[in-house]
């Protein structure tokens, strides 16, 4: 596979929400904004990529029965320094995501890549991998997030677009998974036209 | 009366799935059938019980005591992952009926993130003691299981239906699922 396949098939392809349906907690429960949705992605990106390169560096150092925990172990530690981070930095942020930047950790997209990809792929290969992957997720997570925010408040990052209130169930539980239901019935739509003809 | 409210709220109003957003994974994956989807929910109300337990014990006397709270994620993920372990093979051991049943759902549980959530949820609770933390957890099992058997009924009804061919799946499955949180949404004023 190209260095460039490797890096561009996240996006679309093998996007981890709308094709792998991986991290669904994540993609359904902060995506009320546009915002929160770019947050996310972006600290689940990091997350992916540096545990994608520690394990890609290690992969020949960890036993093959321990390898499961020995990665939980490096991702909850990647996963605690974004914690603390956005704390500081962006407390805003960090408090409208709550409970869902210590559940990074259960985000089977970055388990998945750290024992399907990193332990068998060199370490610029994993940097490739996991910097399309996160970027892949991060973007459906944007995606989402702007459709509910536009639908949900006429709104897009804050600034508004149409004058009105909008239909707020669309910011609402029901409305994440009615709008991820009709994403990926077009993703899977644009993907058949673009891959198997 | 206490504990009423907490069970009211953790099943109907501030339903775990399809509220709250965890344990979305296997309510996607393991719902085509209402058999497995009560195998699940075993699964799941056993260790997101004794994981409770134990989390908000090592918060409670190891964690706060020392002062280091921000070891939290990495202490909780562990705990999690070596308990799954331990009553998988517990379970071998003492009742292999009850293993035969809930063994496949196991080991998928240390990546539920509704078990890592409602740990960290009991946990970070100050009004929670330790009984309340037990019937917290036990309550959101439950609504796990209303929320994942119901949705299992309807995803057997829709193999029925004609679907429009770009809906067929996961699409028309997440528009149902959307309907079932709008119904649960009816709960919202109770609590």
């Amino acid at each position: 596979m190209s260095k460039l396949k490797i890096f561009t098939k996240g996006f679309l392809k093998e996007n981890p929400v709308f094709v792998l349906l991986l991290g669904m907690c994540p993609v359904l429960g902060v995506t009320t904004s546009a915002e929160n949705g770019l947050g996310m992605g972006l600290a689940t990106t990091f997350v992916l990529l540096m545990s994608n390169i520690v394990v890609s560096l290690i992969k020949s150092f960890i036993p093959d029965k321990v390898r499961i925990p020995s990665y939980i172990v490096i991702i909850a530690s990647f996963v605690t320094i974004v914690e603390l981070t956005m704390q500081a930095f962006l407390p805003e942020l960090f408090d409208s995501l709550g409970i869902f930047i210590p559940l990074i950790v259960v985000n089977c997209v970055i388990l998945g890549r750290a024992e399907a990809f990193a332990s068998k792929n060199s370490v610029l290969d994993s940097i490739l991998d996991g910097l399309g992957m996160g970027l892949g997720f991060a973007l459906a997570l944007t995606i989402l997030g702007a459709l509910r925010e536009i639908l949900g408040s006429g709104a897009i990052f804050g600034i508004n677009v149409y004058s009105g209130d909008g239909a707020l169930v669309f910011v609402l539980a029901p409305g994440a998974f009615i709008v991820l239901g009709y994403l990926i019935a077009l993703s899977n739509k644009l993907n058949k036209k673009l891959y198997n003809k | 009366m206490e504990y009423f409210l907490i069970i009211i709220a953790a099943i109907f109003v501030n339903n775990i799935v399809l509220a709250k957003f965890l344990g979305v994974c296997p309510f996607l994956g393991v719902s085509s059938k209402i058999s497995t989807a009560v195998g699940m929910t075993g699964a799941v109300a056993f260790v997101m019980v004794l994981a409770t337990i134990v989390t908000y014990l090592l918060q409670k006397y190891v964690l706060e005591t020392l002062g280091i709270t921000y070891m939290q994620t990495i202490t909780f993920i562990l705990v999690i992952a070596s308990l799954v372990q331990l009553v998988e093979i517990m379970l071998k051991k003492v009742s292999p009926s009850l293993y035969q049943a809930l063994g496949i759902f196991l080991p998928l549980i240390t990546t539920n993130c509704a078990v890592l959530g409602v740990a960290i949820m009991a946990a970070m609770n100050k009004d929670f003691g330790l009984m309340e933390s037990t019937v917290f957890a036990f309550a959101n099992a439950v609504g796990f299981g209303i929320a994942i058997i119901l949705f299992s009924g309807m995803r057997e009804h829709l193999d029925l239906v004609k679907v429009p061919e770009g809906m067929k799946g996961v699409p028309i499955s997440l528009v149902v699922a959307g309907l079932l949180a709008l119904a649960f949404m009816g709960f919202a004023g109770i609590a």
